[in-house]
């Protein structure tokens, strides 16, 4: 496969397409109405493959529901206030044990907001966004290569788990164009079993969420969460740069992370020894692989551009073994890898360590 | 001895939760009957409401995938889509489909989608405890309209069939009621050319069922019965709204007789 320059929205479509995802709904809203463009164009190319513009966010998870339980690899897309709107059917998937993904290019919040690239969403994303004790595996890309690699892998964890895969990007990563190879596709893994086709000549299936007495509905529950835990043991991803010699690790994801590196370059040019610590699995979030830098580092600055909400995650992790600051950019401000290499010579001192710390 | 009388095949053998004189066990059997009838049982997909009749699939011995309040035409659109060659059907209420899910049925209609809606509309919200619904109708007590629907506090009823039957997406849109024997043939009758014209590829139909519920309506079932005769058909009637495929069927008799002549 020959290396191609593409749009982030469009590699998102491309990878799913190759995927074998054979069903797209979705609705417009910036910042990414290129991904159904996308589909509309090629999934209806293929065959088998349906998109529809759907009336509603809500309208278009139920029919990704519906797609599902059919038995296609299924997905759809949108952006913050439209993520808001699909959580009821996202809460009635991982319920159902309905395999789905839905990707995220987040945009400034709360409300309306803006359309300009934001990470505001990670709370929804991570903590399960609708109601009742759930949880999604959330990938959060910084490549449009990673963006490729993980939209396919969406699709296989989605299947291995029955359960929907969120990909948390933002503007940025949905706008920018970049070279991508696109990796080949695995055969797909999914018993007809789980399949609604019409019952035939043998016995007919339910899929259902409501399970009306206490104690069935608490056996699901639990049954959800040993799945849970399954996935938070085996599937968690990380990536570590420069931590071998680090004396502070800047943490951060997607877009947050791109700017970390630049700024890590710059300040490692003035001698500062500066890791980046960046999740690429949100949940489940890398916490033991995080805790093990603690061992040895005992400086952690973590940058989102949110007021903070993957910090909750850092604290957790680390569990007060190491002093754990902060700097956010809310509102659809993308800071610049100098701006953060200033924090971090702000925030830190080679003999003090952090001194703005929680 | 010949048997005469049994329970549909599409049946499960259960006893049906509903109150006493509900519509929904009668509606169900007769989808049940239909699907036997057509021979379909095994290429039948149901998507139940939330609401009284989110148990259907304890009765319906076919498949069945349960959809959030209202949502359950997006969810047979995505069925449909996928396997184009099954007989998909969603069972709504009045609140499942006039409000909660009013833009999910609208555009399931709109874009013409080969699937069946089944309308139970019993102007009330049953299962929640009898609340005004989007078809209470002008003056109907119930538990948020106490002092009588009233069209400057509540608006008024939706006549669901006839603002569908103005969408040239929909083939065929019949108002029925389980009321009565004669009532419930006719609404067997019309379950049967839904589920036909879907098999035939025909597009959206809709069969609207007024449906009594004696509990929430604080009536026998006998005055139920009576009161969808007597009040709720005036803002309702029966009949036949949109039936395309017979129109069509007439124009082309029309056209083969002129044509012989």
């Amino acid at each position: 496969m020959n290396k191609v320059l593409m749009q982030g929205n469009k590699v998102i479509g491309e990878a799913a397409i190759r995927a074998g995802c054979r069903f797209y709904a979705g609705y417009p809203i910036t910042p990414q109405n290129e991904l159904p463009e996308y589909m509309a164009e090629n999934l209806r190319k293929v065959a088998g493959g349906v998109f529809i513009q759907s009336e509603s966010e809500i309208a278009a998870i139920h029919m990704v529901a519906g797609a599902s339980a059919a038995g296609a690899r299924s997905m759809t897309s949108s952006s913050s206030p439209g993520i808001s709107l699909k959580q009821e059917g996202i809460s009635s998937l991982a319920a159902c044990e309905l395999p789905a993904v839905i990707v995220n290019m987040m945009r400034g919040g709360p409300g309306l907001g803006n359309i300009c690239p934001s990470q505001g969403d990670y709370f929804q994303a991570t903590r399960g966004g609708g109601h009742g004790d759930y949880r999604t595996i959330v990938f959060g890309p910084a490549t449009a290569q990673e963006l490729a690699d993980l939209t396919m892998d969406a699709f296989d964890l989605a299947d291995e788990y029955r359960t929907p895969v969120m990909i948390l990007a933002d503007g940025m990563m949905g706008q920018m164009m970049e070279p991508v190879v696109f990796k080949a596709a695995k055969p797909r893994i999914y018993p007809e079993s789980y399949v609604m086709k019409g019952a035939g000549t043998g016995k007919s299936k339910i899929i259902r969420g409501l399970i009306l007495d206490p104690l069935d509905m608490e056996e699901h529950n639990w049954t959800l969460d040993r799945k849970y835990q399954v996935i938070s043991g085996k599937e968690t991803r990380h990536e570590q740069y420069k931590t071998e010699d680090a004396e502070l690790i800047l943490v951060a994801y997607g877009t947050g992370a791109r700017i970390a590196k630049g700024a890590i370059k710059r300040l490692r040019e003035t001698g500062l020894r500066i890791g980046l610590f960046r999740p690429i699995t949100l949940w489940p979030f890398p916490t033991n692989e995080l805790r093990d830098l603690a061992k040895k580092i005992e400086n952690f600055l973590v940058f989102e551009m949110s007021t903070g909400q993957m910090v909750e995650d850092v604290r957790l992790a680390l569990q007060g073994r190491a002093r754990i600051g902060f700097h956010g950019r809310p509102g659809g401000v993308v800071p610049t890898p100098v701006e953060l290499a200033n924090v971090v010579l702000r925030k830190y001192d080679r003999k003090e360590g952090l001194t703005d710390y929680y | 001895m010949k048997k005469v009388f049994g329970r549909p095949q599409s049946m499960k053998n259960n006893i049906f939760h509903y109150c006493a004189g509900c519509g929904h066990s009668i509606a169900h059997r007769l989808i049940a009957e239909v699907i036997d009838e057509l021979g379909i049982r095994g290429i039948t997909i149901g998507v139940p409401p939330a609401g009284c009749a989110v148990l259907a699939y304890n009765y319906f011995d076919i498949d069945m995938i349960e959809a959030q309040h209202g949502r359950g035409p997006a969810m047979a659109t995505g069925i449909k889509r996928v396997l184009p060659d099954r007989v998909v059907f969603s069972y709504q209420g009045d609140g499942d489909l006039a409000a909660i899910g009013i833009a999910e049925s609208f555009h399931a209609a709109n874009r013409g989608e080969n699937i069946t809606v089944v309308f139970m509309n019993n102007a009330v919200y049953g299962m929640t405890g009898g609340q005004m619904a989007p078809t209470s109708i002008m003056g109907q007590k119930t538990t948020t309209s106490p002092m009588g629907r009233n069209n400057v506090l509540d608006g008024y009823p939706i006549k669901v069939s006839e603002i569908f039957s103005l969408l040239p997406g929909t083939a065929y849109i019949e108002r029925c009621a389980v009321n009565s024997p004669a009532n419930i043939l006719k609404t067997r009758k019309a379950i049967r050319k839904a589920f036909q014209y879907q098999i035939d590829g025909h597009g959206f139909s809709l069969v609207e069922i007024l449906s009594p519920c004696p509990t929430n309506w604080k009536m026998t079932p006998i005055e139920s019965c009576r009161w969808i005769d007597e009040v709720m058909c005036k803002p309702f009637p029966l009949g036949v709204i949109k039936d395309l495929p017979a129109e069509a069927g007439d124009e082309q008799k029309k056209g083969d007789k002129r044509h012989a002549g």
